[in-house]
């Protein structure tokens, strides 16, 4: 299947990477750091989903990490407030909905380039997070950690759901209509809006939709530690392009899937701890991953010159 | 005697398949003004590429001030003094006219030290030389086209351009600027310059031009003084050559009429109150040269650019078209002209470029059904006889008469009433133009309402069971199914002489 040859080569390094500390370190295999790697890792992939369907829309949104900030510490202090979670977590995604919903708006709206419009919004909430929280935690009861139930109980409930998302977004994206017009956008949104497809209108559901992932990736943050940083999210939108592009996604527009970007979120994830466990330094972590986002980018860029 | 300062002797030049130059010869003297007049397609643009270096020609010779060019580039034409004014200025809008300037002429490396003083002088003579006023500080985006298409003689004229290419330089003048661009050719060739001019506008030609050569088909019909033609001569040199292919012939009977629209305009596209009726069963032909406003109303007519006045009616019934998404509710299709641009995605599978359009019906719920996709895209790859390794192979793989097909399966798969082909033999090779044109037919047999808008006239008059002439975004002229072609390229051209021959 020459079609799915980029998301296969990514599963193949990751397999070849998983091969080799079987053999050199196998006690990288532990299930508990491995679990807790996943709860970690666990709402960097729901951004991650959401990422990878505005980079296929040709838009990119890096106000994710200032988004994923704000939404963490606010529902954060309703949930310290009190607050049952099953309330907390609407409220969670509609506030990242509504977030997205103006960088939709400014985008889709007024047709200004993502890049410049979610630069903005990420600066200002940032500092408007700062502004008004002067870096204060928020602490949280007993209660709302792990959902009140077990560590590792909680752990494999957010894994679980995140693994869950993935799939249903990842069929959605195939088998729904919508994600087919997704695509029509991100490859020629002229072409789209000519045979009847409203290309404005999907641009702003993308922006929307990964506006209301975050949310929820943010919830599935504060329930894990006893408290809520306000940085919490910084650096989390390099983090999630990087996982989408490695796994596949042409930033281009048009092209990728969300197994593929799974698949690059777990190769980039296991570095730190494949490094721990092979005794190398861990300055080494973000060169090696910097390593492997070129590799992509250097695939991509000759593939589609072979094919031009 | 001098040599003439440019001749052409035999020129040849084939992209892929299309020949679109078969041997063409003409030259060009100091100091006059010679007229390139042609169809569509005749082969004017690629004559002046050709000659500015942008395009390398197959066979044949240019000589240039009496010496041997070859191997031409962009730079050595430049260097020859070859310069080229396009009907849209390829200017930086956010420099200033100074700087244009300068960037065309100055020479010297990238560390050379400008002299501002110096450049704006410059830009100053240049200017003035032309009769233009303009400040050289004013940057270019505040500049009419006009004033810009200045700015690019001055340039010319600055590099010591010998040879001045003008491409349809008054299309978007008015009157009164036309005049003024009309007395800077006029004193270019009293300073010994000679000027190339392409226009579709008659008048113009007898105004301004010494000689006027006529391409047709990539094929040099003949130089003559200007004084010594007419209009009518002209279009006969233009048209010239009979309906050559044969075209299957007319099966249906007009039905109903579905779509008729009364005085229709939109402000925004220059289209001005269209009044025409389309049959079932009817193909509609649309001529007219290029920019006559044929795509503008049919993206009228799809909601791309809605109407602004006059009512649209389908069925007797009337429709507002404000979106695409309307056009095609109300059984609208449109087969947008350049499909390797915006037809067909050439990046997606076949079958989902064909079922774009139809998510609604095809998919109930949403859901793809990727059975009902695959055997509603094998019935159209049949039934079009659709040349590919299969389904699901990219769009970007079938040649163009293929991809046609296929552009035109998503909009058959709507069901419309309506269908709107706008140049849907553009670059097709003769087989599949045939193909093309037999599966039109049979859709207007089967009762279609088809619009054709196309540039190659004896398609127009070969397939239309009537034929809607536009110009200058009005329609002037619905003449029947084949009509004259001197009648069609008349009222296209607008001349007063109709049915020359």
């Amino acid at each position: 299947m020459s079609r799915y040859f980029r998301e296969l080569s990514v599963v193949g390094a990751l397999a070849v990477a998983l091969i080799a500390m079987a053999v050199f370190a196998p006690a990288f295999f532990q299930p508990q750091p491995l679990l807790s790697l996943a709860t970690r890792e666990a709402p960097t992939l729901v951004v991650a989903c959401g990422m990878a369907l505005v980079i296929i829309c040709r838009q990119i949104d890096i106000s994710v990490g200032s988004m994923f900030s704000v939404v963490s510490v606010c529902t954060g202090i309703l949930a310290a407030r009190g607050w049952p979670l099953l309330l907390v977590l609407p409220i969670a995604a509609g506030l990242g909905a509504a977030l997205g919903a103006l960088n939709g708006a400014l985008v889709a709206g007024l047709r200004l380039p993502s890049i410049v419009v979610t630069l903005a919004t990420m600066v200002a909430l940032r500092q408007g997070l700062n502004l008004v929280r002067q870096g204060e935690f928020v602490n949280m009861p007993d209660t709302v950690q792990w959902f009140g139930l077990p560590q590792a109980t909680g752990q494999w409930v957010l894994v679980i759901c995140a693994l869950a998302l993935l799939a249903a977004l990842g069929l959605g994206l195939r088998h729904l209509a919508a994600g087919r017009f997704v695509y029509a956008v991100g490859t020629d949104a002229e072409a789209a809006r000519l045979a009847g497809i409203r290309p404005q209108l999907v641009t702003f559901g993308v922006f929307v939709f990964i506006g209301a992932l975050t949310g929820l990736a943010a919830m599935m943050n504060i329930v894990q530690s006893p408290q809520v940083q306000p940085l919490s999210g910084m650096g989390l939108e390099l983090k999630v392009i990087a996982a989408v592009v490695v796994g596949g996604v042409a930033i281009s527009g048009g092209r990728g899937n969300l197994w593929g970007a799974f698949a690059g979120l777990l190769l980039l994830a296991c570095v730190a701890p494949a490094l721990t466990h092979l005794r190398i330094e861990a300055y080494w972590e973000k060169a090696i991953q910097g390593a492997i986002i070129l590799l992509a980018v250097v695939a991509d860029g000759l593939r589609e010159r072979r094919q031009a | 005697m001098t040599p003439p300062l440019l001749e052409l002797r035999r020129l040849t030049k084939s992209f892929g398949g299309a020949r679109a130059l078969r041997g063409v010869d003409f030259d060009l003297k100091a100091g006059e003004v010679h007229a390139l007049l042609g169809e569509n397609g005749a082969g004017k643009s690629t004559l002046i590429k050709i000659v500015t270096g942008a395009h390398q020609p197959d066979g044949g010779t240019i000589m240039v001030g009496g010496e041997l060019a070859e191997d031409l580039t962009p730079a050595a034409a430049q260097a020859l003094g070859i310069a080229c004014v396009y009907q849209q200025p390829a200017l930086f809008p956010d420099l200033s006219v100074a700087e244009n300037i300068a960037l065309r002429l100055e020479r010297g490396g990238v560390l050379r030290t400008v002299g501002w003083r110096a450049r704006h002088g410059c830009a100053r003579d240049l200017l003035q030389r032309i009769g233009a006023e303009i400040d050289p500080a004013t940057e270019v985006r505040s500049l009419s086209m006009p004033e810009q298409q200045l700015v690019e003689i001055a340039c010319a004229l600055g590099s010591g351009a010998r040879i001045v290419i003008m491409d349809e330089p008054t299309a978007s003048l008015t009157h009164k600027e036309q005049h003024l661009l009309f007395t800077v050719v006029r004193e270019l060739r009293k300073s010994g310059v000679g000027v190339i001019y392409i226009s579709h506008r008659l008048e113009e030609i007898f105004a301004l031009a010494d000689r006027v050569t006529v391409l047709r088909d990539g094929e040099s019909v003949g130089t003559h003084p200007v004084s010594s033609m007419n209009e009518a001569g002209l279009i006969r040199m233009m048209v010239g050559r009979e309906v050559a292919q044969i075209y299957p012939p007319s099966e249906s009977a007009p039905g109903e009429v579905v779509l008729a629209l009364r005085d229709v305009g939109c402000a925004a596209s220059g289209v001005r109150g269209v009044t025409l009726d389309v049959r079932a069963g009817e193909v509609v032909g649309l001529a007219g040269l290029v920019g006559a406003g044929r795509t503008e109303l049919a993206r009228v007519l799809f909601g791309l650019t809605p109407a602004d006045s006059g009512e649209i009616s389908l069925n007797g019934q009337r429709v507002t078209l404000r979106s695409p998404g309307e056009a095609v509710a109300q059984g609208i299709a449109y087969v947008p002209e350049d499909r390797r641009r915006h037809g067909v995605v050439l990046e997606m599978p076949i079958a989902h470029n064909m079922t774009m359009a139809v998510h609604g019906q095809l998919f109930r719920g949403a859901w793809l059904r990727f059975g009902a996709e695959r055997s509603l895209t094998l019935d159209y790859i049949r039934d079009l006889a659709v040349k590919c390794s299969g389904p699901f192979a990219p769009g970007g793989s079938l040649s163009g008469g293929n991809q046609q097909k296929v552009s035109l399966a998503r909009w058959l798969a709507t069901k419309p009433k309506v269908l709107i082909l706008d140049e849907p033999t553009q670059g097709v090779d003769v087989g599949a133009k045939s193909e093309i044109h037999k599966i039109v037919r049979r859709l207007a047999k089967e009762g279609l309402a088809v619009l054709l808008i196309s540039s190659d006239l004896p398609e127009v008059i070969g397939m239309s069971d009537r034929i809607g002439v536009m110009r200058g975004g009005a329609l002037t002229a619905v003449l029947p199914g084949g009509a004259d072609a001197h009648a069609v390229m008349a009222a296209a051209l607008g001349t007063t002489e109709r049915g020359a021959a």
